[in-house]
């Protein structure tokens, strides 16, 4: 008999995932389709007058960001619950808070860094001075993580409810205020000439203890929900 | 193989005496092997304070099949996913091979084969199987296309899922029975879905599986029972 | 078993706790009834005008002692969130659950009062100064409680879902009010202070303390009162709840 390890047992559910994400690619894209129709309302309600513009990229960048990226959440538990693989996952002889992490991650790369990579796109269409846009990216780096793992906190607890689309962003909310204003911060500061360094390595801190705390949040967070 | 027949019937408000004459009955009519690979004490679990079934008692050894037979609503399902760890048992306790149910589920003992297959639609049967091997383990002997063909399903490996039927989607998940490392299966109405030939084709796992020196707990309303050999019926009940 | 644990499942009991509710909540909301009244007497009547702000301060009677209810209800909350996930004790998830809409009605007052106060100081309804905004967001924390607790259907499950999206909360307070304080101080925007003088006359003060013990007292009246609802809802089909049911009077 062979019995896996716990690394080979994220390896494979990573695949998994990624194969999954592969067979249904045109669906993978809906996050940032929605992100740019986001940033183009803006300037149709606001007018296009750059310098105005400008002042509130970052914020409407992020914004946007955030709201494709709780968009995209709802799909990190759903199929899983529906077609019973959820449970066998929960049954796996492996820790489940590493299982979830892989999950999130994969979750991560697959919605959070197609974001990052079309932000540069989203911040030229709004005038975002080009100096910030290193920042900007930086702080997207470390906060759609986080939107990440505390989104797949909130999911785990509405799990298995059929219409929980509103519900999820009300959970969510509270926890995405604080990322919100330390990244946003940072463009803003950094905009302005100020110190921009200081929510930057708070982003880090908050990153490095969700890295460790919302998998084993997560876990126990699903196992309420599918009891 | 021997197969032992349990009737769960909705318990009532508080077991009568009478009932738990019969649970004591049933413990003392068990062999008393040293170790039973699964033992269920007083076990009972309870929604919102109504009771959905027990208490109930019973030994599991290896190579015993025992069917779980009730109407719906005796609480089948539920009794499949507190032995298998997924829901906390509301009294008493589950012990696998001596230890404690959540302990024991880190040794690779359980698999649960529940009413949804768990399995990937967008993935091929081969795919799925792969990912079940790489989250469980690999049982000794047995490739996923031995045990593709050994459901029936030669020629199938690389058709995506979901064209698949209800009763080839069961049999993809009674392949990955057969592939995962488990000493003790628990199947939740595994006739369901399946022709005739599927029936047998479940039954002659259960067959393999109890020689393996395996076990299994099998539920059913009774419709598709065991069409081979005649079970031991002991009925538990209690009674209103 | 320790004490501990011991006493929380004696008091724990439903019918002890169903007895001694139906006693005890009629005393808690006379007592604070009669406080409330008494406070609004003192700080309407007695208290003298201030002397920036002359009349619109009086709100404070109010507006603080209900921003004060608002965290310490969520504490209250999260206290029994924590019992019940830890210990699995039943009355601990109706505490809490029942906390959550007492103490979200207490934030919508403090918001209320908030912007009504602030509209004659500031002259706006609304600024996103620091504390407004963490109440704001305590809001949102309190109406997500109360939204899981009522979308899950099996009640205990649902209970035990709400109890640890509190205790996330609980967790996320400090830092919302942390981060809003940093953005506040980025933007520069309104530096208005809620409470003026850091020192406040005592013919001001004892009405406002009397104000808070009125409304703790109304805290835990209304949380009984709702408690004592949702157990016996929940064990509608146990012998003592079917008695009092049929109207035989209080269980022994």
């Amino acid at each position: 008999m062979r019995y896996g390890t716990n690394a080979s047992a994220c390896a494979a559910l990573v695949r998994r995932d990624l194969l999954l994400t592969w067979r249904r690619r045109g669906d993978a894209l809906n996050p940032v389709l929605f992100a740019v129709i986001v940033v183009v309302l803006f300037p149709l309600a606001l007018g296009p007058e750059p310098n105005q513009l400008a002042r509130i990229s970052a914020g409407i960048v992020f914004v946007a960001i955030l709201l494709a990226g709780l968009l995209a959440l709802d799909t990190l538990f759903r199929g899983d619950h529906e077609d019973g693989s959820l449970e066998q996952l929960v049954l796996s002889p492996h820790p489940l808070p590493l299982l979830l992490g892989s999950k999130i991650a994969v979750h991560w790369l697959t919605t959070g860094l197609p974001l990052i990579v079309v932000a540069p796109v989203l911040a030229e269409m709004l005038h975002l001075p080009r100096s910030v846009l290193p920042v900007l990216l930086a702080a997207l780096a470390l906060a759609t993580p986080l939107l990440s793992l505390f989104g797949a906190v909130c999911v785990a607890l509405t799990v298995g409810m059929r219409r929980s689309g509103m519900l999820l962003a009300l959970l969510v909310l509270p926890l995405y205020v604080p990322v919100l204003i330390f990244a946003a911060g940072a463009c803003n500061a950094a905009q302005s000439g100020l110190a921009y360094l200081a929510p930057l390595l708070w982003l880090g801190a908050a990153l490095a203890l969700a890295l460790v705390l919302a998998p084993l949040a997560c876990a126990a967070a699903l196992r309420i929900s599918i009891s | 193989m021997s197969i032992t027949l349990v009737r769960l019937s909705r318990p009532g408000r508080g077991a009568s005496p009478h009932a738990r004459d019969i649970r004591k009955l049933m413990i003392a009519g068990e062999s008393n092997d040293p170790m039973p690979l699964l033992e269920a004490r007083d076990l009972s679990y309870s929604r919102n304070d109504e009771p959905v079934f027990g208490p109930l008692d019973f030994r599991l050894h290896a190579g015993e099949v025992v069917l779980i037979e009730g109407d719906n609503g005796s609480g089948k399902t539920t009794l499949l996913r507190v032995l298998s760890g997924l829901l906390a048992p509301g009294g008493g306790s589950v012990r696998l091979n001596g230890e404690n149910l959540t302990v024991a589920r880190l040794s690779h003992q359980v698999a649960l084969l529940g009413h949804q297959p768990g399995l990937k639609a967008d993935l091929t049967p081969l795919e799925n199987l792969n990912f079940a091997i790489g989250v469980f383990g690999l049982r000794a002997g047995i490739t996923p296309h031995l045990a593709l063909s050994s459901v029936g399903l030669e020629g199938y490996e690389d058709v995506p899922t979901r064209q698949l039927s209800a009763g080839q989607k069961k049999r993809v998940s009674l392949a990955r029975l057969l592939l995962v490392p488990a000493a003790l299966w628990l199947l939740d109405e595994p006739y369901a879905n399946l022709d005739r030939e599927g029936i047998d084709l479940v039954n002659r796992l259960l067959d393999a599986q109890a020689r393996r020196g395996g076990a299994a707990l099998v539920t059913s309303h009774g419709a598709y029972a065991f069409t081979s050999g005649s079970p031991r019926r002991l009925p538990l009940r209690a009674t209103a | 078993m320790n004490t501990l644990t011991l006493w929380f499942h004696k008091f724990g009991s439903p019918p002890v706790f169903h007895r001694i509710a139906v006693r005890l909540a009629p005393w808690l909301f006379g007592f604070a009834v009669i406080c409330g009244l008494a406070a609004l007497y003192g700080g309407l009547v007695v208290a003298p005008a201030d002397y920036q702000q002359s009349d619109a301060y009086r709100i404070i009677f109010i507006h603080v002692p209900c921003a004060w209810m608002s965290l310490f209800a969520y504490f209250f909350m999260a206290a029994n969130a924590f019992i019940a996930l830890v210990w699995r004790i039943k009355i601990s998830e109706i505490l809490a659950m029942a906390s959550a809409p007492v103490g979200a009605v207490f934030t919508a007052i403090t918001l209320i009062t908030g912007s009504i106060w602030g509209k004659p100081m500031w002259g706006t309804w609304w600024t996103w100064d620091a504390r407004l905004t963490s109440e704001l967001v305590l809001l949102f924390l309190y109406l997500g409680v109360i939204g899981l607790y009522n979308a899950i259907e099996d009640r205990r499950q649902a209970a035990r879902a709400a109890a640890f999206l509190a205790l996330v909360g609980i967790v996320n307070v400090p830092i919302v009010h942390f981060s809003v304080n940093w953005w506040n101080t980025l933007h520069q925007g309104s530096t208005v202070r809620l409470l003026g003088p850091s020192r406040i006359d005592e013919s001001m003060l004892w009405p406002l303390l009397l104000m808070a013990l009125a409304t703790h007292v109304w805290f835990f009246a209304s949380v009984l009162v709702r408690a004592r609802v949702s157990l016996v809802e929940l064990e509608g089909g146990k012998e003592w709840a079917r008695e009092i049911a049929l109207g035989k009077g209080e269980p022994a």
